[in-house]
C-alpha cells in the first residue's frame, strides 16, 4: 500500500471528544498516546480509564513512533469496496518501543520482505480533510 | 446455587442449511423451534421462555406472534455473536433453574449468505470505538482480523499453515458422513487446501467457515421433567461465560497466541467437577481453522503450542482419534449458523444419534469463539 491520498475508500474514522486529541497529534505529526497519571502504562486505543490500575483519566504524550512488526496479514481478497483497487495490501501490528500495539499497514516493503520483529518507524499520511493516519515504514537500524 | 446436572437440553431442531433459503429468517426460525419442540414430544403453546443473539434478526415479539405462543414469561438477548453461542444456553437455563420459565427455547436463525454477510464493515459509514483504529487501516474483515492470531501462533510455534490443512480436511472429511452438512459429496485433500486461494494471507478459503442460510433451535427443561420427555436427556454440567481488560478492538491484547477462553475454561471446569481428560468430543469454534487449535489449546486438551502436531496427527479425526472435533463437520463444512449447530451435534453425539457416533459418548464440550468474548458448555448424558 502506498499513499492513498484523497482517493482513501476505505472506512475513516468518527473522530469524537474521546478521541480527538489522538488524532490532532497526527495532523501534527505526531503519536500521541494516553500515559495513565497513576501507573505510567500507555494504551491505545484511546480509553477514559487505565486497563492496568483502573485510574480514571491520563495525559496525552507524544511517543518515538519506533517499534517493530509483531504480526502481520496480507489482504489478497477486497472485503471492503475502498480496498478494491489495493488487493494485495499488508496490515500490520506494531509494537512501541512503549508497549503499545497499533495496526497500520507499513509502506515501501514489498508484502515478501514482511516479517515478525522487524523495526520500523512511523510516517504520518493525510487521507481526508480531517483524518491524518499513521503508518509506518522500515526504521533500518 | 449451582446449575450443575439442573437443567437439560430435551430437543433439538434445525431447517435445512443452504447458501440460499428463499425464505426469511422468521420463516427459519419457526421451524426451527417447531422441530425442536416436537422433537421434544412438546407443544409450542408450552415455550415461555426464549433467549437468542443480540446479532439475530429475528424478534421475540414476532415469534409469540407467528408461533402463536401464549405466555413468553422469560427472554432476553446475548450480544457478541458466535462467541455468545453457549452463553444463549446459559441465559436459557438460568432461566429455567430458577423457575422465571418451565420450557426454554434457544435459536439462531439467519440468512448468513443470501442476506446479511457477516463481518463487514460498511460502505460510507465511519468506523466508531476501537474499530476507529483498525478499519482506516485495511482490516474490515474477521479473516484479516484473526489471521493476525493464526500469523502469531506460527511465529510463536512453529504452527504450519499445513497444520491448519489437516484442520480443514478432517472437518471436511467428517462432513462426509453428515447428509445435511453444505459440504456433503466434496471432501477436499491437504493439496486442495494449499491450493486454495489466500483470502488474508495466512488464512487461505479453505481455512474459513461457511456462509450459510438456516436455523437450530433447541429446547431445555428442568432436569426432572426432563426425565418423563420422549428424549433421552442432555444435561448441562456446567457453563461458563468470560471477557477480559483486552477484548476491545479484537487484536489490541498482550497476546495473539491465546484470548479469553481460558478464562472460561477455569470455571467452566470448575463448575462441572470434570476435566479435559473427562471429555469424549469437543466441538470447537470454527470460523477459521487456525481456531480449532487455539480452541485445543485454550480448553486444555493440548498445552500451548502442542495443537498443531496434535491435529497433524489425527488426534480430533473421527473415529480413530481419542479427541474427535466437530464430528459434524463444523462451521467450516456443515453449515455456519453462529455455533449453535456445534450444540445440537453435541447433544446428537449424547442420545447416540452423531453420523459421526463417537462410542459411548458420555461426557462433551462445547467452546464458543475465543476471542473478545468467549463462552463454553459441559454436556452429559
Amino acid at each position: 500500500m502506498t499513499t492513498l491520498g484523497k482517493e482513501f475508500g476505505l472506512p475513516l474514522p468518527l473522530i469524537d471528544v474521546g478521541n480527538q486529541s489522538f488524532w490532532q497529534g497526527t495532523a501534527a505529526g505526531e503519536l500521541r498516546l494516553q500515559a495513565c497519571e497513576q501507573c505510567g502504562e500507555f494504551r491505545y486505543p484511546p480509553a477514559p480509564a487505565c486497563w492496568n490500575c483502573h485510574a480514571m483519566g491520563g495525559t496525552w504524550t507524544a511517543v518515538s513512533g519506533k517499534g517493530f512488526v509483531y504480526s502481520w496479514v496480507i489482504a489478497h481478497h477486497a472485503a471492503h469496496p475502498g480496498a478494491a483497487d489495493l488487493v494485495p495490501y499488508n496490515i500490520v501490528i506494531v509494537e512501541l518501543e512503549e508497549g503499545p500495539r497499533l495496526v497500520s499497514n507499513l509502506v515501501d516493503c514489498p508484502n515478501e520482505e514482511i516479517e515478525a520483529g522487524l523495526p520500523v518507524e512511523a510516517l504520518f499520511e493525510e487521507v481526508s480533510d480531517d483524518v491524518t493516519l499513521p503508518r509506518f515504514r522500515r526504521s533500518g537500524r | 446455587m449451582n446449575l450443575k446436572d439442573e437443567v437439560a437440553i430435551v430437543g433439538i431442531g434445525q431447517t435445512e442449511f443452504s447458501r440460499g433459503s428463499g425464505r426469511t429468517e422468521l420463516d427459519l426460525a419457526c421451524e426451527a423451534i417447531s422441530a425442536a419442540i416436537e422433537d421434544a414430544g412438546l407443544d409450542v403453546g408450552e415455550i415461555d421462555g426464549l433467549t437468542k443473539y443480540e446479532m439475530d434478526g429475528t424478534l421475540e415479539i414476532s415469534l409469540v406472534s407467528a408461533l402463536g405462543i401464549p405466555n413468553l414469561r422469560y427472554f432476553g438477548q446475548v450480544g457478541y455473536g458466535g462467541s455468545g453461542q453457549s452463553s444463549v444456553v446459559q441465559m436459557a437455563a438460568m432461566g429455567v433453574a430458577t423457575g422465571q420459565c418451565d420450557v426454554a427455547v434457544c435459536y439462531r436463525a439467519m440468512n448468513g449468505r443470501s442476506g446479511l454477510r457477516l463481518g463487514l464493515s460498511r460502505a460510507g459509514e465511519r468506523a466508531v470505538g476501537a474499530f476507529a483504529y483498525t478499519d482506516p487501516f485495511g482490516m474490515v474483515s474477521m479473516a484479516q482480523r484473526l489471521g493476525m492470531f493464526a500469523r502469531r501462533h506460527m511465529i510463536e510455534y512453529g504452527s504450519t499453515e499445513e497444520q491448519f490443512g489437516h484442520a480443514a480436511v478432517t472437518l471436511r472429511d467428517h462432513a462426509q458422513h453428515n447428509p445435511k452438512a453444505i459440504m456433503y459429496g466434496r471432501p477436499i485433500t491437504l493439496e486442495d487446501h494449499q491450493e486454495s486461494r489466500m483470502i488474508a494471507d495466512p488464512l487461505r478459503l479453505l481455512d474459513c467457515c461457511l456462509e450459510s442460510d438456516g436455523a437450530v433451535a433447541l429446547v431445555l427443561t428442568r432436569a426432572d421433567r426432563a426425565k418423563t420427555l420422549r428424549r433421552k436427556p442432555v444435561y448441562i454440567m456446567s457453563t461458563a461465560q468470560a471477557t477480559g481488560p483486552h477484548a476491545d478492538g479484537i487484536v489490541f491484547r498482550p497476546s495473539l497466541a491465546v484470548a479469553e477462553s481460558p478464562l472460561a475454561a477455569r470455571d467452566l471446569y470448575a463448575r462441572a467437577g470434570v476435566g479435559p481428560g473427562d471429555v469424549d468430543v469437543a466441538m470447537l469454534y470454527d470460523h477459521f481453522t487456525p481456531f480449532i487449535l487455539i480452541g485445543l489449546e485454550s480448553f486444555g486438551f493440548c498445552g500451548p503450542g502442542e495443537a498443531g502436531p496434535f491435529v497433524e496427527e489425527g488426534n480430533i479425526r473421527w473415529p480413530h482419534g481419542p479427541l474427535p472435533v466437530n464430528t459434524h463437520g463444523g462451521s467450516h463444512s456443515e453449515a455456519y449458523v453462529h455455533g449453535l449447530t456445534h450444540v445440537a451435534e453435541a447433544v446428537r453425539q449424547l442420545r447416540g444419534t452423531s453420523t459421526a457416533q463417537v462410542d459411548d459418548a458420555e461426557i462433551a464440550l462445547v467452546g464458543s469463539s475465543v476471542n473478545q468474548v468467549s463462552s463454553a458448555l459441559i454436556l452429559r448424558r
